[in-house]
């Protein structure tokens, strides 16, 4: 079924803004506005797909660090994002309790994650298995790089979810590097989709950069999830643009040469001349898109500015669910 | 258990002294307090006063030898008690710097078996030192039951409960409970030559001095004392020094409510410093600043004229109990803070209590105080301590009603009152001194 | 009221907590149809069915993640660890996930689910089935850690752990399992999570403890009774977060405390008591604060003499109690 030009021209947007707000972040951190930021340019058709693939609000999510584009597509607003860069008042998340990045949205069913790897897709597994006893028809979208289905941790989480056969969607977004380190010194296998057969599900290798082909077949995936089919391994080629986090330095690792020669696959651009091959969008239309995301990110970098802090002794709470005596 | 018989240490600095002349022979009965031996030091040549009532069981030290200070020169007990084994020979102490002698064994195990005021106390818990505070309650008093003797949370409970709470005033000083109606031991009888050679007014009068002779008749069942030589000593000073100067007595009153509060607030804190603050250092600490504002009051009367002192050295009357009085004196009381004070004072009132004031302790006053109102006493008209040109005496602080700015308070109120010698002051000098001591009370910061 | 074990009066909790609630489920290494090793579960496959008497993988890292990820859907999983010594490679989630995720996501994200772990020696289990692991959790603030040591309370807060809004880590002596019996009630009651429990009134001393060292404590008191001391008994119950007004009225009391543990001394728990009683009943204390806990070793080593010399016993307590009170 072809998809409709309404759906491409959203999907577009959602990746369209998200790396306006990824790129603001990288100069807000080079002039020193703020302290850290952690880029997914690069994984904006993957993510942007695999959102569109749920039913947001109903399916559930439980992301990673890289997964700006995923959130920004599932409802996270540009002011909420950089209210978390700067660690201001309101924060959606944690309050700004947590770094930027560490994302977590209740009202869309977007768990709240941690930093050290691969505990989110524990938790997936969980909420699979939740869902199942429950009997409802949901599906858990749980993502993570291709550095950290090393983890011991997401090998419990795909074997619980492949034995219980568990509604959970493990995407693996292998953007080529684990900080500084390749995929050949994370694994023997050539894709993680290969560790599927040892684990007794389905898995396949996709292009990350074609969110089209990403929705489609994340969108089938879910639904035979969500219809008691049981869990799907799917890794995502793309190939990450910037260096890991805003304190690396990835001229250390890999050459100019090789990030030019990538850019030729980037997601963004090979979408933007797709919509135009099919005459969804002129590049007149496109300009006035790139100049209405760059002002909302604008307006949103003024909205977090005069936003106020956290009160201090916020930092009290809330340690616990309720109030506890001698806590 | 028998008594030792130590060389003491005669003043500052002395390690050791020579044993001139035994005064009372092996297997001879002697009294507390009645000479026993003649010791000579760098410093002083003294009649040593016997520690203890009883035979003169053993002689460890012959006459002509010099020994360190702390030395056991013989023992002092009933004929039929034992030597302790260990201590039983000639043996030396020596003294920490502190000159707390180094205890042996054998003694450890006996002090903390008696009940007294030497004794040491042991470990103090937290809630030992908290209830014993709350309660007003001397721990000396108590036997301990727990390990070493130690005093227990138990053992203080039932304490409180055998005395009815808490009449047992801990926060008074020995110094500050009343004697026997004599105010003070004259420190000139305890050391007589020092007091010879630095007390230039006293030669003379002695001379002059010549009590009247009373003739008391002798009815059947009454009884005669012995006088001691402690009991004729005080009685010689109490008559020479009504005969030297003409004494009298002014009295005014204090309201005590800031000194009060301050002490309450720094009670405790002076306490994890291991300083005992008391009513007593403020007394000492506002009398010394009249002296300061008032320097003919810390004078004395000389044939060539009246000696004003440049040091202001205050002795304070501590009570021995049975045994009499002792004046330690606080040298250059002006010069400390309050828990300065607060910390010498305790030194010296913990040493006279265990006999371990040096001749220097108990010299040089200037001017003294006696508290006579621990035991309710309200005013007294004390005898001046010679050669001095007044005594300060210091009453009960009690809570009375007072008009203040035509409102009725209440308020801890304490009667001073000054006995000074009419040689040297005149009323309003006088009135103004004690007027100032009054003042630095009330204005207390 | 009929008379039960301990491992009788945790399994009625749960089968209560399993029939009054369906978010109610088991999940851990052979609690189905075995009905778990030390039989805590028998009979509730049976009744509950496989979809709520959940047998795991043997990997206690995703009992407790899954737990966590069925707890952040609604549910309120009881993971069962087969021994507390095999909890550490659940450690990550338990610190990092759960007892973090209220705080993280302010409140917008809760865990409540009950971790249950047969914990202590003197079983014959050597090394790795004896240790004692609550000073772990004891540190970790929005975790609940209680420890029961009489079946009545066994059963009534394992009740309010399963409806607690937060993370429970339950310890059970097991070396009391059948060893310990008491009256249970039939019908429904909570014991409250927090407040600690003064189990035998005494003036000379205090003894702390909890679990099996509270069994034994109690035992050690009647022992000192014939001395002529009188000791009292508080069982902690709750050691996080512990209930301070209980510890510090009883030393106010007895002005002695003895803490007794059966993990070993150095960064015990014990050591949290002894710091509450130095900084808050510093003036009511008549002796020094002690401790009887295992010995520094790494473990309980496995034969009988060598576990004999590990363990706390009521000897041991007796004797320890016997020199403070006569301090």
């Amino acid at each position: 079924m072809e998809l409709s030009s309404e759906l491409k021209k959203e999907m577009y947007w959602m990746m369209l803004l998200s790396r306006r707000l990824d790129e603001r972040a990288w100069v807000l951190h080079r002039q020193g506005k703020i302290a850290f930021h952690i880029s997914g340019i690069g994984h904006e058709a993957a993510q942007v797909g695999a959102a569109f693939a749920l039913k947001r609000g109903h399916d559930w999510v439980t992301p990673y660090y890289r997964d700006l584009a995923l959130m920004v597509s599932l409802g996270l607003t540009p002011e909420e994002f950089m209210l978390s860069l700067m660690g201001k008042a309101g924060e959606p998340s944690s309050g700004s309790r947590q770094m930027p990045s560490h994302f977590g949205l209740r009202r869309v069913n977007a768990v709240s994650h941690s930093a050290p790897v691969a505990t989110q897709a524990v938790h997936a597994a969980g909420i699979g298995l939740a869902i199942k006893i429950k009997k409802e028809k949901k599906v858990v979208l749980t993502t993570i790089g291709e550095g950290s289905t090393s983890q011991g941790e997401w090998y419990e989480a795909v074997n619980w979810a492949a034995v219980h056969q568990l509604p959970v969607i493990f995407l693996v977004q292998n953007n080529q590097y684990a900080i500084s380190v390749p995929p050949e010194m994370q694994m023997a296998v050539k894709s993680a989709a290969d560790k599927a057969c040892g684990l007794g599900l389905p898995g396949q290798m996709i292009d990350g950069t074609d969110v089209i082909a990403v929705y489609e077949i994340i969108s089938e995936l879910a639904e035979a999830a969500r219809n008691g089919k049981g869990p799907a391994l799917v890794e995502a080629k793309m190939y990450r643009i910037t260096p890991h986090s805003s304190d690396d330095d990835d001229r250390t690792y890999r050459s100019r040469e090789e990030v030019e020669e990538n850019k030729k696959f980037d997601p963004l651009l090979l979408t933007k001349a797709r919509l135009i091959d099919e005459g969804i969008y002129t590049e007149k239309d496109l300009e006035d898109l790139d100049k209405k995301a760059k002002q909302m990110v604008t307006d949103a970098v003024k909205t977090a500015e005069e936003a106020p802090y956290p009160a201090a002794e916020e930092a009290a709470y809330p340690v616990y669910a309720e109030e506890v005596p001698n806590a | 258990m028998p008594e030792k018989v130590i060389m003491p240490q005669l003043g500052e600095s002395v390690v050791e002294g020579t044993l001139i002349k035994w005064l009372v022979k092996e297997g001879d009965r002697v009294e507390e307090f009645d000479s026993l031996m003649e010791v000579e030091s760098a410093k002083v040549n003294t009649e040593i006063p016997s520690p203890a009532t009883g035979t003169l069981l053993k002689i460890l030290v012959e006459e002509g030898n010099t020994v360190k200070a702390g030395t056991i020169l013989g023992w002092i007990g009933d004929p039929e008690e034992k030597i302790p084994t260990g201590d039983g020979n000639y043996v030396e102490e020596v003294y920490s710097e502190t000159t707390q002698p180094i205890q042996t064994q054998s003694e450890v195990v006996a002090s903390k078996q008696d009940i007294g005021r030497n004794r040491d106390l042991g470990f103090i818990s937290p809630v030992v030192a908290r209830l014993a505070r709350e309660n007003n309650i001397d721990l000396s008093l108590i036997q301990g039951t727990g390990n070493n003797n130690r005093i227990t949370k138990k053992d203080v409970l039932q304490f409180i409960e055998k005395s009815g709470g808490s009449e047992v005033d801990s926060e008074t000083p020995a110094w500050e409970t009343p004697g026997e109606g004599d105010l003070f031991r004259p420190t000139e009888l305890q050391f007589p030559d020092r007091f010879k050679s630095t007390q230039p007014a006293v030669g003379k009068i002695e001379e002059k001095v010549s009590p009247t002779k009373v003739q008391t008749p002798v009815s059947s069942g009454d009884q005669i004392i012995p006088l001691t030589k402690m009991r004729k000593a005080i009685a010689d000073h109490m008559v020479m020094s009504k005969h030297t100067s003409p004494h009298v007595t002014t009295v005014m009153e204090a309201d005590m409510k800031l000194v009060s509060n301050h002490l309450k607030i720094n009670k405790e804190l002076f306490s994890r410093q291991g300083i005992r603050l008391t009513y007593s250092s403020y007394f000492v600490a506002a009398t010394a600043l009249a002296l300061r504002a008032y320097p003919l009051v810390n004078s004395s009367w000389t044939e060539n004229g009246i000696l004003v002192k440049n040091a202001i050295n205050i002795g304070l009357a501590t009570s021995l109990e049975e045994e009499g009085l002792i004046v330690p004196v606080i040298k250059n009381a002006d010069g400390y803070s309050i828990s300065g004070l607060a910390r010498v004072i305790g030194d010296l009132v913990n040493r006279a209590r265990s006999h371990q004031l040096k001749p220097d302790d108990v010299t040089d006053g200037t001017f003294s105080i006696t508290n006579h109102g621990t035991a309710g006493s309200l005013f007294a008209t004390p005898v001046i301590n010679q050669p001095q040109a007044g005594i300060l005496g210091v009453g009960a602080i009690k809570k009375r009603v007072v008009v203040i700015n035509d409102a009725i308070a209440i308020r801890p109120m304490v009667y001073l009152s000054f006995t000074f010698d009419h040689r040297i002051l005149d009323g309003s000098t006088a009135d103004n001194f004690l007027a100032k001591i009054v003042s630095v009370l009330e204005n207390w910061q | 009221m009929p008379e039960k074990t301990m491992v009788e009066a945790i399994r009625d909790a749960m089968d209560e907590e399993l029939e009054r609630d369906e978010n109610v489920f088991i999940v851990g290494e052979d609690v189905g149809q075995r009905g778990g090793v030390f039989r805590a579960t028998v009979g509730l496959f049976d009744k509950y069915g496989a979809d709520r008497v959940i047998d795991s993988p043997l990997a206690e890292l995703s009992i407790v993640g899954v737990g966590i990820g069925a707890a952040l859907y609604g549910m309120k999983p009881i993971c069962e660890i087969q021994f507390a010594d095999f909890i550490y490679p659940a450690f990550n989630q338990i610190i990092s996930e759960a007892a973090k995720m209220t705080y993280r996501s302010n409140g917008t994200w809760t865990v409540p689910m009950v971790i249950r772990a047969p914990y202590g020696g003197g079983i014959g289990g050597g090394l790795y089935h004896s240790q004692s692991v609550e000073a772990f959790f004891a540190h970790i603030p929005g975790l609940k850690v209680v420890i029961p040591s009489s079946p009545y309370d066994a059963k009534g807060l394992l009740k309010s752990a399963v409806r607690d809004p937060n993370p429970v880590i339950y310890l059970e002596p097991k070396k009391g399992y059948r060893l310990i019996k008491g009256e249970v009630p039939d019908e429904d009651y909570v014991v409250p999570i927090g407040p600690a429990r003064v189990s035998r009134s005494g003036e000379d001393l205090t003894i702390f403890a909890y679990g099996m060292m509270h069994y034994y404590a109690l035992q050690a008191a009647e022992q000192l009774e014939q001395e002529g001391y009188s000791a009292e008994v508080v069982d902690l119950r709750t050691i996080y977060p512990v209930d301070q007004k209980t510890i510090l009225d009883s030393v106010k009391k007895t002005g002695k405390a003895l803490i007794v543990h059966e993990d070993n001394l150095t960064g015990g728990y014990g050591g949290e008591i002894a710091a509450i009683i130095a900084e808050h009943g510093f003036h009511d204390l008549d002796a020094p604060v002690r401790r009887l806990a295992g010995p520094d070793v790494p473990a309980v080593p496995f034969s009988h003499p060598m576990q004999e010399w590990f363990m706390v016993n009521p000897e041991k307590i007796f004797k320890s109690a016997l020199e403070l009170a006569r301090y």
